[in-house]
Order: structure tokens, then sequence, then C-alpha cells
């Protein structure tokens, strides 16, 4: 299938995401420049993590106004599939996409560790290869992590489980000590009400090779490929022959398509 | 008529001063001297040290570029080239720590990336007084901060490093910042301004008035006014920073630049004098035309202002417009402000007048190289002495004891406000001997290390600094990589005391018969002296950054013990050596006698086996014995396993035990290897003449140690963990 990695000047897992798509899940993958409006036919557009417009005023706040994110906008509301990670999750929640917002983290650091998180819903197009209540090893790199969101809202998110991570102990246990950032109800990730759009702190692009300590990640991928796969039907997956590149040690220049 | 409060406040002498006017042919106006006074301080001009820095081996069978340029540069084969360099930043992280250190790191990135290279890893070693000191813990606070705000927003990993305690750092502590960066072979690019009637471009943030000499900050020691000198740190944009990566890179692919330089120390002042003369020319620019952030600026505030994030371009006349549209796209400012000239000198104008002529020559390589008077310090004497205490009688709660010594504990509170896994290339995260990247698509991979120990080099220089180098390389031999090149920052006092020029002096012969013996060249580096606040000096601190190739990354053992029932197997010999151990240090509050004896011969032979080990696929963990020794190596062996696995080990040395436990007897790795692959491993290290042992097995919940038929240890590892763990989070509570 054919995802495009969102490039905001100040992006800078970009390359990373683009890596795992095309080297290690044999997918095809374009860059999206955010200055463009055309999403160049993907199947899926994945925000990647950094930081957009360098985090200046608030994460994600600045990101949001590029022209790129309307066309991203029509694109879920039409049902495409969205995947914010870290800095991506915080535009989506800037750009309305998500609901609620991020904070601080508790501590008031810049946290870089590998956490637990659990699948609370496997029903999705984005954890549908993992089972309910699977511990997933993946890191998080971030210091606005701290997820907020009104009483009201969290019911809704929990009724309509619509909160697909969360942190979690090695065991799989909720616990505060878990809980690094500070977010309430330890939420890791969350889905729109559609189903179509996931922001989530952990990256999964960085846990998706042996080599670095965990392919937990790949199973986000995977599900959104099987996904995807389903969608198109047998005569799409035909019509797109895939040619996997090799990776390279240098990656290609983000700015430049 | 420059009189002599000028000159001072310009760091000039007098003589400095009239061998200037000899050399122009006249008196010199204000912006003149500033630029003499910044390109001739320390910091810019190295001229305490220069003599010295010339014995250092430049050779190597990777070296593509050694010192002179603005980083070195390695052949690691497959069109790859490693472009690496530290700097210190040591004067600006004291006077304000947070920027101070972030623009250390960003003036290094730029280092890299303006050879062509996309940076790929950041390592610090970082020096701080004791922690109980609130002023100690508000530096350090705000340095590792400011690393972290910066690399994290840049987007490059930051690896690893070292970082040490020591009450000389009280009141001044060392920030210094060693960044590798990946190009192309073929496509590296000099600081050069060659072609008459190239355009002249400056590219980035606008120029400001801060860090208006900076460089001249550096080069002399701080008083009682330090805090006055806040305006002389730079601010940093990181932000900004990334896009002038993105859009240099973007630009050198096509071919659009004939040569570049960061602004860096001495701004536009460094930048063009520097590139007209490596390749024999001059310049003439226009200080109008410069990009200003603030009104009313002049000529010598233009021309010294060390705003960051600005890069200054060489580029031919129909490159220019192309070169300004990718900069335009990724939001930056490409002015051209002058052009390339024949006749090497620099010349600028200001509202239509002349303001700087000057010959390029005479301001970069000219300036006057110092033999400083040397003399070995009263103090070398009485050091030699050491009477070694009494061993203690509570062994077990010693051991304790010296887990929560800063320097031996966990550092996780520092390197996780880190990203240290962007790029997706960490393999090996921060706290082993040395950080490991993966190169995508690559079978090898590559492995850097910092290291010094300063107590060792205040009580023998040159011996200090020869086990900074061996150890360096010993780091890598745990990583099962081959040491390829050596980038180093020495950090001094004051170089016109000659106790400080002879420790200099030490040093840099220690450094160059150490990398002679293990075949490595020094690309390059940087010397920062006048670490030194309120008469009280730093102790002499070479740290030495290495880097080695690893030929298959997939056989790179763990820096903790994988799986309980391995064998535990010593390499090298233990010997009765206290002598400026972290145990006297950090127990006793002794620092004296001789640090441990360093057999180049048998540490070859060492790393060579450990190596040997690792490639064979024998060594499941690998741990190299340094500060703490063989009980502290053991215990984080213990501490970096995923499941914090014990140990029991038997010895019968005939020397002391406390020497046995905790002494650092240079040259010794622990490994550990499957029962079935002992054998194999002593009959690999009996080839090639390593001392090797089996010491104990992995296994258990407690760390227990025997000496001579008697428990010296055994302690639980909890108990242990949570001495090592907490030490250092525990003075940052909130």
């Amino acid at each position: 299938m054919k995802f495009g990695v969102v490039v905001f000047p100040g992006s800078n897992c970009d390359y990373d995401a683009f890596h795992v798509l095309q080297n290690v899940m044999s997918q095809e993958a374009v860059f999206l420049w955010h200055k463009d409006t055309d999403l160049k036919n993907v199947d899926c557009v994945v925000l990647p993590g950094g930081f957009s417009y360098g985090d200046y005023l608030r994460s994600g706040a600045i990101a949001r106004f590029s022209p790129i994110m309307l066309e991203i906008k029509k694109f879920a509301h039409s049902g495409g599939l969205v995947l914010g990670i870290c800095n991506g999750f915080q535009i989506l929640l800037e750009a309305g996409l998500l609901p609620g917002a991020m904070l601080r983290n508790k501590k008031l650091k810049f946290l870089c560790q590998h956490v637990y998180i659990r699948i609370e819903n496997n029903r999705t197009a984005f954890t549908k290869a993992g089972k309910k209540g699977q511990v997933l090893k993946i890191p998080i790199a971030h210091f606005d992590g701290n997820y907020y969101a009104q009483p009201e809202l969290l019911a809704e998110l929990e009724n309509k489980k619509q909160i697909i991570f969360r942190y979690c102990d090695e065991k799989g246990r909720i616990t505060e000590d878990a809980n690094v950032n500070g977010s309430m109800h330890n939420i890791a990730g969350l889905i729109n009400n559609d189903g179509n759009v996931l922001g989530m702190m952990p990256h999964p692009e960085r846990a998706s090779e042996r080599i670095l300590g965990s392919e937990d990640g790949r199973i986000i991928f995977q599900s959104m490929i099987n996904y995807l796969e389903k969608k198109a039907g047998p005569e799409k997956k035909k019509r797109l022959p895939v040619t996997r590149a090799k990776a390279s040690a240098l990656p290609p220049l983000i700015g430049t398509f | 008529m420059v009189d002599e409060k000028i000159l001072s406040a310009h760091n000039l002498t007098r003589e400095e001063y009239d061998y200037i006017v000899k050399l122009i042919g006249r008196q010199i106006n204000l912006t003149e001297l500033g630029i003499f006074s910044v390109m001739w301080s320390e910091h810019c001009g190295y001229k305490s040290s220069k003599i010295y820095l010339k014995k250092l081996p430049a050779k190597g069978k990777y070296l593509i570029q050694g010192p002179g340029e603005n980083a070195g540069v390695l052949d690691i084969g497959d069109g790859l080239a490693l472009v690496f360099k530290i700097e210190s930043h040591n004067h600006p992280s004291y006077i304000e720590p947070y920027q101070g250190a972030a623009t250390g790191v960003g003036g290094i990135l730029r280092d890299i990336f303006t050879m062509g290279a996309r940076p790929v890893a950041v390592l610090d070693s970082l020096r701080f007084g004791p922690l109980d000191n609130p002023k100690n813990r508000s530096i350090m606070d705000g340095v590792v901060s400011g690393i972290s705000g910066y690399g994290n927003s840049f987007g490059v990993p930051t690896v690893g490093g070292e970082v040490y305690f020591h009450e000389s750092y009280s009141q001044n502590p060392l920030v210094n910042v060693c960044c590798l960066g990946l190009a192309e072979r073929d496509k590296l690019f000099y600081a050069r301004a060659e072609g008459a009637g190239n355009a002249v471009i400056y590219a980035g943030a606008k120029t400001g008035r801060d860090g208006i000499h900076g460089a001249t900050m550096a080069s002399a020691e701080f008083g009682e006014d330090t805090e006055q000198k806040r305006p002389n740190v730079q601010v940093g944009d990181p932000f900004k920073e990334k896009l002038l990566l993105e859009a240099c890179l973007e630009a050198m692919s096509k071919n659009l630049i004939i040569g570049i330089q960061d602004m860096g120390a001495a701004g536009l002042t460094c930048s063009t004098t520097e590139m007209a003369a490596k390749a024999g020319t001059g310049m003439e620019i226009n200080l109008d035309l410069v990009p200003q952030r603030e009104a009313g600026m002049n000529p010598y505030e233009i021309m010294l202002s060390e705003s960051q994030e600005r890069m200054l371009i060489v580029a031919e006349p129909d490159k220019v417009k192309p070169l300004q549209e990718i900069f335009n796209k990724w939001d930056l400012e490409a002015v051209v402000i002058g052009k390339v000239t024949e006749g090497g000198r620099l010349r600028a104008y200001f509202r239509g007048e002349p303001v700087i002529d000057i010959p390029v020559n005479a301001v970069v390589n000219l300036c006057p190289a110092y033999r400083r008077p040397v003399r070995v310090p009263e103090f070398q004497k009485k050091v030699r002495t050491l009477k070694i205490p009494e061993i203690p009688s509570d062994l077990d709660k010693t051991f304790i004891k010296l887990l929560s010594s800063p320097t031996i504990a966990d550092k996780e509170w520092i390197f996780r406000q880190y990203d240290h896994m962007v790029q997706d290339n960490t393999m090996v995260l921060p706290g082993a001997d040395s950080a490991v990247l993966r190169l995508k698509g690559l079978k090898k991979g590559i492995a850097v290390t910092l290291d010094g120990n300063s107590v060792y080099a205040f009580l023998n220089p040159k011996l200090g600094a020869k086990i900074a180098v061996a150890e360096s390389c010993r780091n890598l031999a745990c990583s099962g990589a081959l040491p390829a090149g050596v980038t180093n920052c020495l950090n001094f006092s004051n170089p016109e005391k000659p106790e400080v020029m002879w420790q200099f002096k030490q040093v840099v012969e220690g450094i160059a018969e150490a990398c002679r013996e293990f075949h490595i060249p020094v690309t390059g580096g940087n010397v920062s002296f006048y670490n030194e606040t309120e008469g009280k000096s730093i102790y002499p601190t070479p740290v030495l950054g290495v880097v080695g190739l690893i030929e298959d990354t997939s056989t790179v053992p763990s820096a903790g013990f994988l799986a309980a029932g391995e064998t535990i197997i010593l390499l090298g010999r233990n010997k009765e050596e206290l002598g400026g151990s972290e145990y006297l240090r950090f127990i006793f509050n002794v620092e004296k006698g001789q640090p441990p004896a360093l057999d180049f011969n048998l540490e070859k032979r060492v790393q060579e086996c450990c190596r040997q080990a690792i490639r064979q696929e024998l060594a499941s963990t690998a741990h190299d014995l340094s500060e703490g020794g063989l009980a502290v190596a053991l215990a984080e062996c213990s501490f970096r396993s995923p499941k914090k696995i014990g140990f029991e080990v038997r010895l019968k040395d005939d020397i002391r035990t406390d020497a046995l436990l905790f002494g650092e007897s240079q040259s010794r790795i622990i490994l550990t290897v499957k029962e079935k692959d002992t054998r194999r491993l002593l009959a690999l290290a009996r080839k090639l003449k390593v001392p090797a042992r089996v010491i104990g097995r992995t296994g258990g919940r407690k760390m227990v140690i025997w000496h001579r038929k008697k428990k010296a240890i055994e302690c639980g590892i909890e108990e242990g963990y949570a001495a090592w763990k907490k030490a250092i989070p525990d003075y940052f509570k909130i």
C-alpha cells in the first residue's frame, strides 16, 4: 500500500517512519511536503514525530496551519487512515482531529525511554494484528505527553473504547509508576470516533527491528497494512507492485521530492 | 591611538599589538583590532598550544582529513565518510548553563554539517562540582536541559558520553560535546573561498548583538564579575539549525556550493578570513547587506557577533538564484554580501565607507605561537607518597557506598532527558562502555566513546593521558570495534602559569605516544585554557573521543548479564594498585599515589582477545574495568542485565582485598560465555598470550565475591541497585 509521511519544518522522525514503512514493512512510502496540497493518492497519512516549528508556542500549535493540514482533514473526514506519532499526535490534537490536550510531563523533564503499553482495544484498523491486553515494549521521547481531558470527555472516550493504548508495567498492570508522563487514565494512544485517526505518544517506528531492541511496533504497521489491503480488495493489491528499495545509511534529502 | 585599557579589554599585549602594526604597516582601527583580538585569542589562535599539538600523530589507515578543517574525516568504506569532532563550551556553560550547553551542541553540529555530513550522533563529556552544593546542581540541571533542548529538537540522538563529579569543577564546569556525521565519501565540502569573482553568501539566522567576544571571554579566567559576562553568551535556536541543515545538505547535493563554513566562535570574522586564507584569496563584503536582528549595529558588532545558526557560503554567480530558492523553501534567508577577490585581503564597507582592509594571512596564520615556560608543580612530589588507609571492616557497606558515588552511579536521570534513539540507529543505549550505531542497509556499524580521568591526569598527566586513550580503545573493544580515529578536547587552567603549561605538555605527549601505539590518528579537537575561577583551577582534563568500526553489528555483546549459569572470565591481571582510585577518593578523601601502570603490549593483546571473542560470537557480555574496579564492573553487569542477574566470583590473588575489589589496574575486561564455550575462549586467550581465567558464574539474586576462602562481599542485588540508581536523582527530587 502507499503511505505518505508528512514533512513539517522541524519534523525529525520523518525518515525513521519512511524507513520502517519502506524497508521493513515493504510498502510504498512517499514524503508529503507541508506546503503542498497534494496527498499523492496515498492510502494512509503518517504524521511523524519531531519538533514541528520548533514546538514554539505549543507543541503542534503552528503545524496545524500548514497548507497540507487542510487536505489531511478532508482525507480524514472521508475515512482515510491517519496515524500521528508523538509530535504527530500533538498536531492531531491541535488540529481538532482528536479530542483533548497535552500538558508537560509530570516531572517537567523530557523523557526518552522504553515503556510498556497495553492494547486496550484490538478491534481497530491500527491494532487488529495484536491481542486485547497484549503488552508492547515501545520507546517514548517527548516533553509534552501528559494527556489531559475534561471528565465528561474522558468518560466518553472510555465508553466508546477510544482509548487504544495505556501505559502499563511489564506484566500489563496499569499503575501510577508506569504512567511516566502523568497522563490521565494512563492514556498513551487514542482513536477518533470513526476509528480512522490514531494518535500515540510512543514511537512504533523505533521498535520495528530486532537490532534496535524491540519489534512490537510492527503490530501497528501490520494492522494498518492488513486493513488497507482488505479495503482495497484483491485487485488493487495486485495493481501496486512494490519495489523494495535497499535501506541506505544516508537518508534521502527529505525536502527534494 | 590604542591605549593599554583598550588592549587589555581585547586581551592583547602591547607586544602583540606592535606586531600587528608591523604586519599591517599602519595603525589599525577598532574594528580591525577586534578582529585580531578574537582571531589571536587562545580559543581561535591556539597560541599557547600550537607548538605541542603538532606532535600528535595525524596518519592512519582510514584518514581522509586531519586537523585544520571544521572536523576530521575517516573513510569507512562503502562510499561513506565519517566526520567527527569534539568542542568545549565550558565558559559559557558556567555563566548561563542552559544556553551555554545548548549552543555548544549547536556549534559542533554545524562543524559537522558544514562538511556535507548529516549529524548522526552526539556524545557529551560533562564535569561538575559535588552535587551537595546547590549551585552545582543548578549548573548541572541547566546544562543537561540545554543539551536536551537543542539536540532533541534538532533531531540528533545523544547516545552517550561521561559525567564526573569533582570539587575542582565547582566553579568551572566542563561541557565538551562530540558529534559524528555521515557523508558520501566523494561529496565532502571544505571551508575554502575558491575562485575570485564568486559570490559570498550569508545564510541562516540574522545577526544580533549576542556573543560578542565569546572567544575572547573563553580565553581568560573568571573573577567575581562573571555574572556580568552573560551578554557574551549566545542564544540558540535548534529549530532554525534543523532548517539550516536541510537547506545546506540540499544545496550541496545539487552542487551549488564551492566552499562553506559555519559562523561559530568569532562569527563573520572567522568565516571570512579563514575561508579566504585557506584558498589563498581575499574577500570584499558590504556589512550593510548582512541581515541584522537589531537596529544600529556598528561594523565592530557585526563582525564579532557570535549569533548562532549562520553559515557563510561561496558559490558561483549563476548558482546564487537556485541556492536562494532552496533556502527560501526552508524559510531561511540567503543573501549575497560580497565576493571573492584576488590579493588576499579582507575588505569591508559600511555605509559606503571602507572599515576593514587587512591581509587575511596575517589574521589567520601569523598569530604568535608561544613556547610558554613550564615547571613541574610543587605538589607533584607530595602526592606521590601514598599511605594506604586500613581496609574497612565492613566491605559490604563500603561497596554500597562506592556504588552511590555520583561518578560511578547510574546516569539515567541525565540521559533519559536526551532523545537517544531518533534516527533509528542506536543499538546500544547510553550507559554502556561505548555507544553503537548500526548503518542502515549494511552489516557494519560504528562505535564511539568519550573518556578521561582527571584524577589520574592530576597525579601524573602523561600517564593519565595514556590511560585515557587506552581506556577509550578498550571501551570500543568491548563492543567488538577496532579504533579508527581520535578527536580530543584538552581542558586546562591558565597556560601562563608554568605548572599548568607543564601539565599540558605532558598530556599532549602522553596522547601522542598512546595514539601511535594504537595506530590511530588524531583528526582534530579543541583546547580550552583558562578554566579557572577566582584563582581556583580545574584538574588537567584531557577528554578523548575515539571512534571505531564494527565489522558485523549482529555480534555486539550485551552490556549486562544475559543469562544465569554463564561463566565469568577475567582478561588481564589484578594488581595491588589503589593510587588515584575512586575508592580512595570517595571513601577516604585521598587523592594520592600514582595512577595504575599501563603496559601497551598487554593492553593491545587484551583488546584483541576481546574483539576476537566477540567476532567469534563467544562473548554474551563484555565490560571493561575502570572506576571502582572489579567489584563495581561486575555490579554494573548485574544492574544492566534485563533480569538483574547476580553473580558469584572466587578470587585467590595475593593482594590486599580492597585493591582486588576496587583497585583500577588497567588492561582488564570481564567477559561472560556460555559454559560450553569456556574452553574455546580460554584457548583463544592462550593463543593471544592474554592472561585469562574463570572467576565465577552468573546467577542468583546476590552479588558475592570470595577472596581466599573468605566472603569479601555479599550483597543483595536490590540493595546495591537502589544505591546506584538513586544517587543522582535523589539530589534533584521535586
